[in-house]
């Protein structure tokens, strides 16, 4: 008790002119060179690898048959993310639907393609015709072989199994929506499809799009597996030349930089995307919205402005 | 076709949550232009009641009408058919809502929320709702908080905005669900006094809450309610003061 009332007094006496001296973490600085110096041996021993042909990485950077396989990554990438987005939607909302049939068939759906490998469904879509010779409707039919080109086979493989991954991405989202909005907007008097474009899907939308951008960048990658039907994208044209001249490392890495490059662009399409979507992120956030409340400010003649987006 | 007498009129109106039975026959007549509040303990079924009003939850049993009409149903010969969601919606569209939670909608601005129904429910021009949103958030005293989205409001203000909302389809009967509950004690009274105004404008009000002072004040009647069933009807005065009831009594005393 006396020491405590003695310590707090001397504290008190000496408390304005105290300077405090924070830890000094100097084992952090330790670990920190060490790793550094690995990170710059092993920096060095790939850069200075007389193994490592770096003219012909640089050549084979830009050569056409990369960069046509590089634009058909992309293609693949964006159509199959698209399609699967849009059965990915359809997908979910049967799954949520009070119809069990519906239900059934959603159900089927997300078992079948999230449960046999992404491999055998490219070789099965490539390899239609065994089963189906000739497809069309009625009189009008047209060889298997024809239409099931490896472009079309590997973006209906990858279509279809991103639909089922997309399928439990989009419901988690709608899930993830308060239910007192659709309350009230029930309760508004809006109707179900009003309530579900208008009121669930722009706020699901923010739930859905990190998932997304991951099944994207993904889906970038698993492009690389349509090699075993030929079709002809990044990877598979890397192959083709290494097959030739046995640069196998330098056009892995000349592949391997186009996929870094590539993900890097779709990564910062995704934070813009994610900002569209958050209303509060500031004045780049909505700029749709934002810009259209000004406007119609602007056109009544207001002369006082609110700011669209509140804080300053 | 008779004409309706009563707003909100509910004979033998019985509702279960599978096996628990919420509502045990609940009778009420509400004239227009009438305040009603709905007291009673937590868990007496005064919200499910509420939520029965608009058919946000079906009932089990009895009849509802909302201004003579059935909810949730129409009536040929002696068979109630069941309404199509569209249909429902139409039914609910003048009849607005204000929730414990506000339920805003957060990815849109104040006066998004506000213009949003009549434009897509009442097919007005965005110009002319969007005046008229401008003109409630004024009433609720809210002009300066237009372009704001609801996160970046109090609570109070949250709810202030809400009743603008549900004002702006001109509805003709409000349900008002705990609208208080969650606020902050201090952000009460700006609520309170946004409906008191409604009130006195002669807007047909229902209204579940806890705070006793206003109901006393505001309401033309109250509905005292336990477990599923109307245990007393009758003006504020009577009620407060001279209760029949025994259990009215006792719950009044405990919270007063």
């Amino acid at each position: 008790m006396d020491v405590d009332t003695a310590e707090r007094a001397k504290a008190d006496a000496v408390g304005p002119q105290v300077h405090i001296i924070n830890l000094r973490h100097r084992g952090r600085s330790v670990v920190a060179i060490v790793a550094l110096l690995l990170v710059v041996a092993l920096g060095y021993s790939l850069l200075a690898n007389p193994n490592i042909n770096w003219a012909a990485i640089g050549y084979y950077f830009t050569e056409e048959s990369i960069l046509r396989g590089a634009l058909m990554t992309i293609q693949l990438t964006v159509l199959a993310m698209l399609v699967g987005l849009v059965l990915g939607l359809i997908f979910a909302i049967m799954r949520m639907s009070e119809n069990p049939v519906l239900n059934g068939i959603a159900n089927a759906y997300i078992w079948f393609f999230r449960g046999t490998p992404q491999l055998v469904q490219l070789i099965f879509w490539f390899n239609l015709a065994f089963l189906f010779p000739r497809i069309g409707i009625g009189s009008y039919t047209v060889d298997t072989n024809t239409v099931m080109t490896p472009f079309v086979a590997a973006l209906i493989g990858l279509s279809l199994n991103e639909g089922a991954y997309m399928a439990e991405i989009v419901r988690a989202g709608i899930l993830g929506v308060d239910p007192g909005q659709r309350q009230a907007a029930t309760a508004m008097g809006m109707t179900p499809t009003q309530i579900m474009l208008r009121i669930t899907l722009p706020q699901a939308m923010r739930l859905i799009i990190p998932p997304t951008g991951n099944q994207a960048i993904a889906m970038l990658k698993v492009t690389s597996l349509v090699s075993v039907i030929s079709a002809r994208e990044l990877l598979t044209s890397a192959q083709i030349i290494y097959a030739k001249n046995f640069l196998i490392i330098e056009l892995l890495i000349v592949a391997s930089f186009w996929y870094l490059i590539i993900t890097t662009v779709a990564t910062v399409g995704q934070h813009y995307l994610e900002k569209w979507f958050n209303p509060e992120s500031g004045r780049n956030g909505r700029g749709r919205s934002a810009k259209r409340s000004r406007l119609t400010q602007i056109s009544r003649g207001l002369k006082k402005s609110t700011a669209p987006t509140g804080k300053a | 076709m008779n004409v309706p007498t009563w707003m909100v009129e509910a004979q033998g109106v019985r509702k279960n949550y599978g096996d628990l039975e919420v509502l045990k026959g609940i009778d009420l007549q509400i004239p227009p232009g009438s305040v009603t509040c709905l007291l009673g303990p937590s868990g007496s079924g005064k919200s499910t009641f509420l939520r029965c009003i608009n058919h946000l939850e079906k009932i089990d049993g009895g009849r509802l009408t909302v201004d003579g009409q059935w909810m949730g149903y129409r009536l040929l010969g002696n068979k109630a058919y069941e309404l199509t969601p569209r249909q429902q919606a139409h039914q609910r569209a003048d009849i607005g809502m204000v929730f414990q939670q506000f339920n805003l909608f957060p990815h849109l601005t104040v006066l998004e929320n506000v213009a949003l129904a009549p434009r897509i429910v009442h097919k007005i021009a965005r110009e002319a709702s969007e005046i008229r949103a401008r003109e409630l958030l004024a009433r609720v005293g809210l002009h300066d908080k237009t372009g704001s989205y609801p996160r970046q409001l109090s609570g109070g203000q949250q709810q202030r905005a809400a009743i603008a909302r549900a004002l702006a389809c001109k509805p003709k009967l409000m349900l008002f669900d705990e609208p208080t509950s969650a606020l902050d004690p201090e952000l009460v009274g700006e609520v309170l006094d946004v409906m008191r105004d409604l009130a006195s404008g002669g807007m047909t009000m229902i209204v579940v809450t806890h705070e006793m002072t206003f109901a006393r004040e505001v309401a033309d009647t109250i509905v005292f309610m336990e477990d599923g069933r109307v245990v007393e009807t009758g003006p504020p005065d009577q009620i407060f003061g001279s209760a029949h009831s025994e259990r009215t009594r006792r719950f009044l005393t405990r919270v007063l």
